[in-house]
């Protein structure tokens, strides 16, 4: 039981406070393209892949006191910080996690802008396709976002060295 | 670039029973019926487990998939055809992602997600895609059409109001199955008046949006959804048995990842145990072939895999209990180690399964939710969210509800005569002693 809420946790213990739910989303989601063993199952959304059973896992860890949300007002929207509480570092300690290490990539994640792994994980969730082509599906679907060429390539180099990092 | 047969020299109908009729005028959708991924279908049950609560619910994905394809044809045909903000030229896509949109899905698929980490709208893509006689049909339109009707399933298709007819909070895909769920469940949930929404759905930009006149009948429309989850989808009974089932795959998967030699070796299932699944190997699995090796199994020696199948063929279904994990995981744990020095194995006979449904969102800016609202068109011509107008819509607005249950095997818990303590302990934490 909570097999997958203990590896929710175990990010959290690794990288520390992540502050807004979309970049939580997007980074399970990077992980999960490094082959790392999380199986909540993204959609494409409004902001890219999207998993409303990863939502559903967060507010059940917050529900059980092992996860702190705090709400916050940050100009026209809310925002959300998640930590992990004394209680789930307790229960965390007691789970035996089947998970590679998860440190320094989880950290190197949440040092970047939501925005920018909104764009990383939209590049991911086309990497069936051509680069040109993913270029192109990137600009169509995410044209509210503005994204410039050398966002494109940052992302890209990003991702490679996300993958020699695992 | 249009289907090269075009158009049937006569209208071919499908007797329905909860349209009445589904009418096929285009070649294109006759040659993609007649595939035999799309036939593949017929042998897949829409609601999983849900026959062994309501034994009507025996209908499958071919119907369901019929019946959105005629909701589509309706809207394009008959609502939205010469409205200048509907483009004409999408109509085979639409028509053929809304026919394809469940290709993917595989027997008893939820329970073999969860286990096996499929994903049935990967396979959906893989399909399409794919060396197949569906791609084959669609290739005829252009090169480039499977991957477009591939792209409007998986909502990445840039106009959005054809994404937005098949996957939306109010789609052609959610009014088929709650009105198709309930005429074969048998309940009297799930009625609403889709005449009325078709009749009022206007495209307006990058959403289909509903003239404020029909609000009253999308007010009915989630509050169907809303009751469906609870009365149907989620029903205790139909999750046990789902709980079951995903039990006999886990042993069966672990008993062949042991070396355990099967008296009826599941040779259908090698690549699925062992992640190397290929899209043909899916295609070939339906729930004739899953059931046929349950029964086989119900002779196995292995004890757990026999017991969990003859409890699943003959409907001999694990009894529940309210559980409240926030307050009871202490509980939980007690329980877990009482059925081990009892003999029965926790990892398969105590089980907690979790359900969960939004019945209503809307879009708040920074929320990060993600869902598309539904938009109300107003007289003056302004656009308005739905629960904004709807006081019914905004009770039930953002509110999640959820429910836990822990179930596990009675008939076994009332033969632990020889363990009369761990029997006694057990019934009192399970509240029946």
């Amino acid at each position: 039981m909570l097999k997958e809420h203990a590896k929710l946790m175990k990010v959290f213990s690794e990288s520390g406070e992540i502050v807004g739910r979309k970049k939580l989303q997007k980074m399970i989601y990077i992980a999960k393209k490094l082959d790392l063993p999380f199986y909540e199952k993204y959609d494409f959304h409004f902001y890219g892949p999207y998993s409303e059973e990863l939502t559903l896992r967060i507010e059940e860890l917050c529900n059980l006191g092992f996860l702190d949300e705090m709400k916050e007002k940050k100009g026209g929207y809310f925002q959300y910080r998640y930590s992990l509480t004394d209680n789930g570092k307790e229960f965390l300690d007691q789970c035996e996690v089947d998970m590679p290490d998860l440190k320094v990539l989880t950290q190197q994640m949440n040092e970047q802008s939501s925005r920018f792994l909104e764009l990383v994980s939209t590049i991911l969730y086309f990497d069936d396709l051509p680069k040109d082509e993913v270029k192109e599906k990137v600009f169509t679907i995410k044209s509210k976002q503005r994204y410039t060429d050398e966002e494109f390539e940052a992302a890209l180099a990003y991702i490679d060295q996300l993958k020699e990092l695992n | 670039m249009a289907y090269p047969k075009g158009k049937l020299s006569e209208e071919k109908v499908f007797k329905d029973p909860v349209h009445r009729y589904v009418h096929v005028r285009d070649a294109l959708i006759w040659d993609l019926i007649g595939t035999r991924e799309f036939q593949r279908l017929r042998r897949i049950k829409q609601l999983g487990t849900t026959y062994l609560t309501f034994h009507g619910a025996e209908h499958s994905r071919f119907n369901h998939s019929l019946g959105v394809y005629e909701i589509v044809r309706r809207i394009v045909d008959d609502v939205f055809k010469g409205r200048p903000e509907w483009d004409e030229g999408e109509r085979e896509l639409v028509l053929s992602a809304a026919l394809l949109h469940d290709l993917g899905h595989g027997p008893f698929s939820h329970s073999f997600e969860k286990v096996f980490h499929l994903d049935h709208e990967s396979f959906t893509r893989d399909i399409i895609l794919g060396q197949t006689e569906v791609n084959e049909v669609l290739r005829r339109v252009s090169d480039d059409f499977p991957k477009h009707v591939a792209e409007v399933i998986a909502k990445t298709y840039q106009n959005k109001q054809v994404v937005s007819l098949i996957s939306s909070q109010i789609d052609a895909d959610r009014m088929d199955y709650l009105q198709r769920d309930a005429y074969y469940t048998g309940v009297s949930y799930g009625h609403f008046d889709m005449e009325r929404i078709l009749r009022v759905m206007r495209p307006r930009e990058d959403q289909i949006v509903m003239k404020q006149s029909g609000m009253h009948a999308v007010e009915d429309y989630i509050m169907s959804r809303y009751q469906m989850y609870w009365q149907v989808y989620f029903h205790p009974v139909t999750r046990s048995a789902e709980v079951i089932l995903t039990k006999i795959l886990h042993r069966a998967k672990e008993l062949h990842e042991t070396g355990y030699i099967f008296t009826h070796a599941p040779v259908h299932f090698y690549s699925i145990f062992e992640g190397n699944v290929t899209t043909e190997d899916y295609i070939k699995l339906d729930e004739s072939i899953v059931l046929f090796y349950f029964q086989a199994w119900e002779d196995e020696e292995d004890h757990v895999l026999a017991d969990l199948c003859r409890r699943f063929m003959n409907r001999r279904l694990f009894q529940y209990t309210e559980f409240n994990p926030n307050e009871e995981m202490t509980k939980y744990f007690k329980l877990t180690a009482l059925f081990k020095e009892a003999g029965i194995d926790p990892d398969y006979y105590l089980v907690v399964d979790s359900s969960s449904d939004l019945p209503y969102d809307f879009y708040r800016p920074g929320e990060e939710e993600e869902r598309l609202p539904i938009h109300l068109l107003t007289q003056s011509g302004h656009i308005k969210e739905l629960s904004r107008q709807s006081d019914i819509v905004d009770a039930i607005s953002g509110k999640r509800r959820t429910d836990h249950k822990l179930y596990f095997p009675m008939d076994l818990i009332v033969d632990m005569s020889e363990k009369a303590e761990e029997k006694k302990a057990i019934m009192k934490l399970l509240g029946l002693g």
